[in-house]
């Protein structure tokens, strides 16, 4: 019985996974374009991204996947679960990664643009060879801390039906009356695949703060 | 454009219930997690092992299984071994467990940055353990806390919004409902969008000004 409940969660494995590694692509690509609006020379283009990051962190995930879901879903769009999900959880992640970029690049130390200027590169070098190497070994730990958390938010796309983790439960749950099994057993289903990660994180960051100038 | 004004006035009164209702189960669950979190902050740092191990695996799995998880757990799992929980009780317990777990991690960050001079000169004054805690080494870590812990009140604001699966007639209940027999999905959720927005947008400014001002005084 046991079993069975185990096999039947465990099939939501692979579209919790797809749903985090899509939302989580779609917020590192994005992310970059709306840290890089925050220290535009224009106010508006400074205030716009400014805004949005806020708007995209005050809405709840639930909020904003039945905004794209049932919002665009009616009328507007034809628009899928999945698709509605990782775009919803892709925008907050955006939001969140544009603030992790920001810390990381107020971590490089100063120095290191005034020596890119002194050897006179030019800018497109100065970014692309000197700042973003360090810039996303700083940010690659905190962002995969961040990808552990989209992990988790991934269940609330069970209520708009991607067939994951927290949808299967529910189903199992309906279907055996197990249900403090259940839940149980998809709680500790996120655990083991948060831990590996985790691991990842810490190796990975020990790793890659040795190679940042001081 | 008028057309959706009218229906926002007429949801309105609905949707502000409903917030109502998250605003509760938010403060409910805060007012049971935060001492939670830090008694698991000073459990996790107990001398007895067994009382580490068991705060060590609350953390861990208030941490660890997502909210959502948590809520069905409490909701549709205890009521088939014998507890049965309105939805609004297992709501404000399953969100205290998330709230203790994360709290403890922040309470501990601010108790460790209280220098340890701090504690040996409580010790050198005769202090006792208990007393050291509670009038020097408390007051000046959860000064550190606050403004974290504050963020983290937002959070949960926004978290009772996965009440929705456990059938509370929260903010996104109401909004659910109503864009269910009206299809006018669009507009209700960016209403109740909205409503979230005006709480939570003013309250993370706040944070971050709380911020900058305790932090002008750290050397």
């Amino acid at each position: 019985m046991t079993l069975e409940i185990v096999r039947s969660i465990a099939s939501g494995i692979p579209w919790t996974l797809a749903v985090t590694l899509a939302a989580f692509a779609i917020g590192a690509a994005l992310g970059a374009p709306l840290c890089a609006m925050r220290f535009s020379s224009f106010t508006l283009v400074r205030g716009l991204a400014g805004a949005l990051t806020l708007f995209l962190r005050a809405i709840p995930p639930l909020v904003w996947l039945f905004l794209i879901f049932f919002g665009l879903g009616f009328g507007y769009l034809q628009i899928n679960p999945f698709e509605a999900a990782a775009v919803g959880l892709g925008l907050i992640a955006a939001a969140n990664m544009a603030e992790i970029y920001r810390g990381a690049l107020a971590s490089i130390h100063h120095g290191q643009w005034e020596a890119a200027f002194a050897l006179n590169l030019s800018a497109r070098h100065r970014f692309l060879d000197v700042i973003a190497p360090q810039l996303l070994r700083v940010a690659l730990p905190s962002g995969a801390s961040y990808a552990i958390g989209l992990l988790k938010d991934t269940a609330i796309a069970s209520t708009i039906g991607v067939s994951e983790i927290a949808f299967q439960a529910y189903h199992t749950s309906q279907r055996t009356f197990h249900s403090l099994d259940v839940y149980a057993i998809a709680g500790l289903l996120y655990i083991l695949i948060s831990l590996p990660m985790a691991w990842a994180t810490r190796w990975a960051d020990v790793r890659l703060r040795a190679r940042v100038a001081r | 454009m008028n057309d959706v004004l009218e229906f926002w006035g007429e949801s309105l009164p609905t949707l502000l219930d409903g917030l109502r209702l998250s605003l509760e189960v938010t403060a409910a669950c805060l007012a049971l997690g935060v001492p939670l979190g830090l008694a698991l902050a000073l459990g996790v740092q107990s001398k007895r092992r067994i009382v580490r191990a068991v705060a060590l695996a609350i953390v861990e799995i208030g941490r660890g299984a997502p909210a959502l998880i948590l809520l069905q757990f409490a909701y549709f799992g205890l009521p088939s071994a014998g507890l049965a929980l309105s939805s609004f009780t297992s709501a404000t317990l399953a969100l205290a467990w998330t709230t203790g777990a994360y709290t403890s991690e922040i309470i501990r960050a601010g108790l460790d940055a209280v220098s340890f001079g701090q504690k040996e000169a409580a010790a050198a004054i005769g202090l006792s353990r208990l007393d050291a805690m509670r009038f020097v080494v408390l007051p000046q870590g959860l000064r550190v806390s606050l403004p974290p812990l504050f963020s983290f009140a937002i959070l949960m604001l926004q978290a009772s919004s996965l009440c929705f699966a456990i059938a509370l007639p929260e903010l996104v209940s109401q909004a659910y409902v109503i864009g269910s027999n009206s299809f006018r999905y669009m507009s209700i959720f960016v209403l109740a969008g909205l409503l979230y927005a005006v709480i939570c947008i003013p309250a993370s400014l706040a944070v971050s000004l709380l911020e900058r001002r305790l932090a002008r005084h750290t050397v």
